[in-house]
C-alpha cells in the first residue's frame, strides 16, 4: 500500500549511474537516487564517502565523468552552477559561505536576485521598476528572515552573526532562490543540541510551508533518524544501502561501514 | 650567426630573469603572496654595491655586501609589512607589497637623487671571438652563474632539511606547523634566498649595462614575474624555464629592428595568452578551491 | 527621517555641486588664479578615476593595475578625434567636439575594458592584477611606437587645449555622471550581486548570480569613465605623451581608492580630492629630488593604512577603536545621561 502511494508522487530528483573520477580515484561511483516531491531525504556515510562530491555534482560545481541527473525530468547534467540554481536546485555549504560583508538582509536579497527582475539600465536610471522591485526585495527578504527568526538581526553583517544563526541564514538565502530541491550540507555541524532542535523545527516548518523537497547530508544520527524519511548510505563513493531510515540504519553493512568490523 | 648570438644573449638575459623569477616563485609558493617589491630589491642591492664601491673598488666585495644587505632588507620587509597580514585577504597583501615597492623606489631617490649612477667598476669587458662570431665575457659569466645557482638551489631544495621543510610549507602551512616546522623561519629563509638571488641578478645586470637608478628593478621585476607565471608560479624549474624562454624571446625580438620597439608589448601579450590558455603556466599545478 | 535619507543618498552630489558652484563663482569673479583652475580640473579628473576604479577594486574585489591604460586609450583616441574635429567645428574650445570626444574616448576605453574583463572571468587576484598591468603597458608601448602620424609617436600627440575658465565645469559634470552611475549601480540588486561576488564567488554562483555578466559590466563601466577622464586629461594638455600613463599612474589611482576605504564611493571621492590637493601644494613647496618625498609619504601611509585595516591580529583593536564604535559609544553615553536625568 505504502509503496504504491510513494510511486504516485512525482519524482523531483533522479540520478542515473552518476560517476566522477579524479585521477585514478572514483569519488562517486554509480549513484542512483530517486527523490519524490516533498520528501526529506538523507545522504549519510563515513567521512570521505563522497557525499559532498555528490552535492557538487548536483549543483554543477563538478561535471560527472558519466551518468546523468534530472530535476523534475529536466536533464541538468553538465549545466553550470548558475543554470542549475536557476533550474531550481539551491544548496548550503559544509564550511559556511556567506557574503560576510553584506548584511543579513542583503544576503537574502542576493538569493532573491533571479526572482524579482529589474535590469541594469532600469537600476542605473532609477526607473519606476527599480523602486518597485527594491520594495519587493525588502518585503520578501524580511518574510524569509522572519521564518528563520533572523529578522532582528537584519542589519548585522553576516560575519558578525553567531555560528548557529549563520547556518540558518545560509538556508534562508538558499530558500530565497526559489528552489524545488534544497540541498543541505551538514546543516547541524557545530551546533549544540538546542540549536539542532531549533534547526529541525525550522526544516520541518519550511517543508510544510513551501512543500519543498530536501536532500541533506548529516552526521548527526539523531537528526537523520528524527526527520529523514528515507536515506542512502554512501561508502567509498558507492551506495551501500537505500530505503526507509529505520531499516537502513539497522542494515548490517551500514553498521559495519560506520563502526568497522 | 646573428640568430646564434641572439640566442646566446637571450640565454644570458634569461638567466638574470630566471634568478629574479626564482624569488617570486619561491615566495609565491611558500608565503602565497605576490611580492611586488621583489624587483626593487635588485635596486637596493645596486645601491649597496654603489656605496661599497665608493669605499673600496672591489666588485666582488661589493657583490657580497649587496647580497648580505638585500637578505637583511628582504627579511625586514617580510617581518614589518607582510607578516602582520598573514591570513588577511590577498588583495590587502598585494596592495601592501605595491606600497613597499613604491616606498623603496622613492626612498632610494630621496637618498641618492634621481641622476643615474655610473657603475663602470662592475663592468666586465672583453669579447670571446671565434672567427666572425663573438660573445661578451659578461654574457658567458652570467650564463655560468645561472647554471651554478640553479643546480645548487635545486639540490638544496631537494636534499637539505630546510629545503624539504620549504616544500612542506608550500603544500600545507597548517600541517607543516603541526609537524613541528617553524613556518616563520622557513618564510624568512625564503625571502632571504629570493633577496640574495635578486642582488646577484642586479650585479649581472649592472655588469652589462652599468647605469644605476631607482627604477633599475621595476621593469626587470615585472618581466621576471611574467617569466615565473609563464613557467608556472610556485614551480622552481618553471621559473628557470620561464626566465630563459622570456630572455630568448626578448633577445630575438630585439634583434629584428621592425619588431624591436614592440618587444615589451610582445612579452606581455605572451603572458596574457599563457594565463588565458593555461593559467597554471607550463610546469605549474592548478589548484582548485575546495567547495 | 526623510531629509535624513535624502542627505544619506545625495550628500555627495550636493557636496560636488556646491564645490562646483563655488569654483564657478571664484572663476567668474577672478578670485581663482590660473593655478586654482588647473587644480579644479585635476581634482575632478582624479575623482572620476578613483570612483570608477573603486567599482572594480572596492566592490567587485578585483585588483586592476591598468586603470591608467584605459585612461591612455581615452586620452589618445579622444584627443586624436578632438584634434581632427576642432579646427572644423569651432576651434579648441568647441563644446560639441568635447562632448563627442568624451563619448568616443569613453566608448573605446569601455570596449577595451570589456576585453580585459574576459580574462577576469578565469583569473583571480594576483594573476588578474598582473594581466591588467600588462595590458596597460602594452597599450602604452603600442601607442608610443605606432607611426608618428597616428598618435604622435614618442613626441606625444598634440591635442586641443580647452578654455581653462570652463573646462573644469565639464570635468565636474563628468564626475557627477560617474558618481550617479556608480552609486545607482552599487545601491541596487546589481550592486548587491557584485559585492556578493567579491565576498564569496562560489556562493554567488550557487545563488545563480551571473558572474560573467557582472564582471564584464563592472570592467566595462569602470573603463568607460577612465576613458572619459583620459579625454578630459588630453584637453588639459597641449600634448599628451603615453609615458605619462605607466603603471605608476595606475598605482597612484589605486592609492586613492585604498586610502579612501575600499568599498566606499565617498571615501574614494574625498581621498582623490584631498590627495590631489596635497600633492599640488607639496609640488610647489618641494623642488627637484625632494619632490619624491611626497611619494615616500604616500607609500608609508598606504602600507600603514592597509596593515591597520587588514591585519588579523589587530581585529579586536579595530573593532574597539574606530570612528563608528566611538561615535556609537558617545551617543549611548549621552542617551544614558538623558535617561538618568529624566
Amino acid at each position: 500500500m505504502e509503496a504504491s502511494n510513494q510511486s504516485a508522487r512525482p519524482v523531483v530528483l533522479r540520478t542515473e549511474h552518476l560517476c566522477i573520477q579524479f585521477g585514478g580515484l572514483r569519488a562517486v561511483d554509480d549513484v542512483n537516487l530517486e527523490i519524490y516531491e516533498g520528501e526529506l531525504y538523507g545522504l549519510i556515510g563515513p567521512n570521505g564517502a563522497g557525499k559532498t562530491t555528490v552535492f557538487n555534482l548536483l549543483t554543477g560545481v563538478y561535471k560527472p565523468t558519466s551518468g546523468r541527473f534530472f530535476l523534475c525530468d529536466k536533464n541538468l547534467t553538465g549545466k553550470s552552477p548558475i543554470e542549475v540554481n536557476r533550474a531550481g536546485i539551491a544548496r548550503t555549504f559544509q564550511n559556511i559561505r556567506l557574503f560576510n560583508n553584506l548584511t543579513v538582509l542583503e544576503n537574502v536579497m542576493v538569493g532573491l536576485s533571479n526572482q524579482i527582475p529589474c535590469n541594469v539600465v532600469e537600476s542605473v536610471l532609477r526607473l519606476p521598476r527599480h523602486k518597485k522591485s527594491e520594495a519587493e526585495y525588502q518585503k520578501r527578504a524580511m518574510e524569509l528572515l522572519e521564518i528563520f527568526n533572523l529578522a532582528e538581526y537584519k542589519d548585522y553583517l553576516a560575519a558578525n552573526l553567531p555560528y548557529g544563526k549563520q547556518r540558518k541564514l545560509e538556508i534562508a538565502r538558499a530558500m530565497a532562490t526559489g528552489p524545488k530541491l534544497l540541498l543541505l550540507d551538514e546543516p547541524a555541524a557545530g551546533m549544540n543540541p538546542n540549536e539542532t532542535q531549533e534547526l529541525m523545527d525550522d526544516i520541518t516548518f519550511i517543508r510544510k510551508q513551501f512543500g519543498i523537497t530536501i536532500l541533506l547530508i548529516e552526521h548527526d544520527m539523531r537528526l537523520v533518524s528524527g526527520i529523514c524519511e528515507r536515506v542512502t548510505v554512501l561508502n567509498f563513493g558507492t551506495a551501500l544501502a537505500s530505503g526507509k531510515t529505520s531499516d537502513v540504519l539497522n542494515h548490517p553493512e551500514v553498521v559495519k561501514a560506520y563502526l568497522g568490523e | 650567426m646573428n640568430v646564434l648570438s641572439a640566442i646566446i644573449n637571450g640565454l644570458s638575459a634569461g638567466g638574470t630573469y630566471a634568478m629574479i623569477a626564482l624569488g617570486y616563485t619561491m615566495v609565491y609558493g611558500i608565503a602565497k603572496m605576490l611580492n611586488f617589491a621583489h624587483g626593487d630589491i635588485i635596486m637596493v642591492g645596486g645601491y649597496a654595491m654603489f656605496v661599497t664601491l665608493l669605499l673600496c673598488r672591489q666588485p666582488l666585495l661589493a657583490l657580497a655586501v649587496a647580497v648580505v644587505f638585500c637578505v637583511l632588507i628582504g627579511i625586514l620587509i617580510e617581518r614589518l609589512a607582510y607578516k602582520p597580514l598573514r591570513g588577511a585577504s590577498s588583495l590587502a597583501v598585494l596592495i601592501t607589497a605595491i606600497g613597499m615597492s613604491y616606498l623603496l623606489q622613492s626612498l632610494a631617490q630621496v637618498i641618492f637623487k634621481s641622476a643615474p649612477k655610473p657603475m663602470t667598476a662592475l663592468q666586465i669587458g672583453g669579447m670571446l671571438t671565434f672567427g666572425s662570431f663573438s660573445v661578451a665575457y659578461s654574457t658567458l659569466i652570467t650564463l655560468a652563474a645561472t647554471v651554478i645557482v640553479m643546480v645548487t638551489l635545486s639540490l638544496f631544495i631537494k636534499y637539505s632539511k630546510t629545503g624539504r621543510a620549504m616544500i612542506a610549507v608550500s603544500e600545507d602551512k597548517g600541517a607543516a606547523l603541526l609537524m613541528g616546522i617553524n613556518v616563520n623561519k622557513i618564510i624568512a629563509i625564503t625571502f632571504a634566498i629570493g633577496s640574495a638571488l635578486a642582488a646577484l641578478a642586479g650585479y649581472f645586470m649592472l655588469a652589462k649595462a652599468p647605469s644605476l637608478s631607482n627604477t633599475l628593478g621595476a621593469m626587470p621585476g615585472i618581466k621576471a614575474f611574467t617569466a615565473a607565471v609563464i613557467g608556472g608560479i610556485g614551480s622552481i624549474p618553471g621559473a628557470m624555464l620561464g626566465g630563459i624562454l622570456l630572455g630568448v624571446v626578448e633577445s630575438m625580438c630585439n634583434s629584428v629592428p621592425v619588431i624591436a620597439p614592440y618587444t615589451d608589448a610582445i612579452e606581455f601579450s605572451i603572458l596574457i595568452l599563457i594565463l588565458l590558455v593555461k593559467p597554471s603556466g607550463i610546469l605549474g599545478k592548478m589548484r582548485r578551491e575546495k567547495v | 527621517m526623510r531629509t535624513k535619507n535624502f542627505l544619506k543618498n545625495y550628500a555627495n552630489y550636493v557636496a560636488v555641486a556646491l564645490f562646483l558652484i563655488i569654483a564657478v563663482v571664484m572663476s567668474l569673479t577672478g578670485m581663482a588664479k590660473m593655478n586654482d583652475l588647473l587644480l579644479f580640473e585635476k581634482i575632478a579628473i582624479a575623482a572620476v578615476l578613483a570612483v570608477s576604479l573603486s567599482m572594480v577594486v572596492g566592490f567587485l574585489g578585483e585588483l586592476s593595475l591598468g586603470h591608467a591604460g584605459f585612461m591612455c586609450v581615452g586620452a589618445f583616441l579622444g584627443g586624436k578625434l578632438a584634434s581632427l574635429l576642432a579646427p572644423k567645428l569651432g576651434g579648441e574650445s568647441s563644446i560639441p567636439v568635447l562632448v563627442i570626444s568624451l563619448l568616443v574616448g569613453g566608448l573605446v576605453a569601455a570596449l577595451f575594458g570589456f576585453i580585459i574583463g574576459l580574462p577576469a572571468l578565469r583569473l583571480r587576484g594576483d594573476y588578474l592584477a598582473i594581466v591588467t598591468l600588462a595590458f596597460g603597458e602594452i597599450v602604452r608601448a603600442v601607442i608610443m611606437n605606432l607611426p608618428s602620424g597616428l598618435f604622435g609617436g614618442t613626441l606625444g600627440l598634440k591635442t586641443p587645449r580647452f578654455d581653462k575658465k570652463t573646462l573644469f565645469i565639464f570635468a565636474f559634470l563628468v564626475l557627477l555622471a560617474c558618481l550617479a552611475v556608480t552609486q545607482n549601480l552599487i545601491k541596487s540588486k546589481h550592486g548587491r550581486a557584485i559585492t556578493s561576488i567579491r565576498d564569496n564567488e562560489i556562493a554567488a554562483r550557487a545563488m545563480g548570480i551571473d558572474i560573467t555578466k557582472y564582471k564584464l559590466l563592472v570592467f566595462t563601466i569602470s573603463s568607460f569613465f577612465a576613458g572619459m577622464a583620459g579625454v578630459l586629461y588630453s584637453y588639459t594638455m597641449s600634448s599628451v605623451n603615453s609615458a605619462n600613463f605607466d603603471y605608476n599612474y595606475s598605482i597612484e589611482i589605486l592609492v586613492m581608492v585604498v586610502l579612501g576605504g575600499m568599498g566606499s564611493i565617498n571615501g574614494s571621492l574625498i581621498a582623490a580630492a584631498l590627495i590631489t590637493f596635497i600633492r599640488n601644494i607639496l609640488q610647489l613647496k618641494l623642488e627637484g629630488d625632494l619632490a619624491v618625498l611626497q611619494d615616500l609619504l604616500f607609500a608609508v601611509i598606504l602600507i600603514v593604512v592597509v596593515i591597520y585595516r587588514n591585519a588579523p591580529s589587530l581585529k579586536n583593536f579595530r573593532e574597539k577603536y574606530n570612528i563608528k564604535a566611538l561615535w556609537a559609544a558617545s551617543k549611548k553615553k549621552k542617551a544614558d545621561k538623558g535617561k538618568k536625568e529624566a
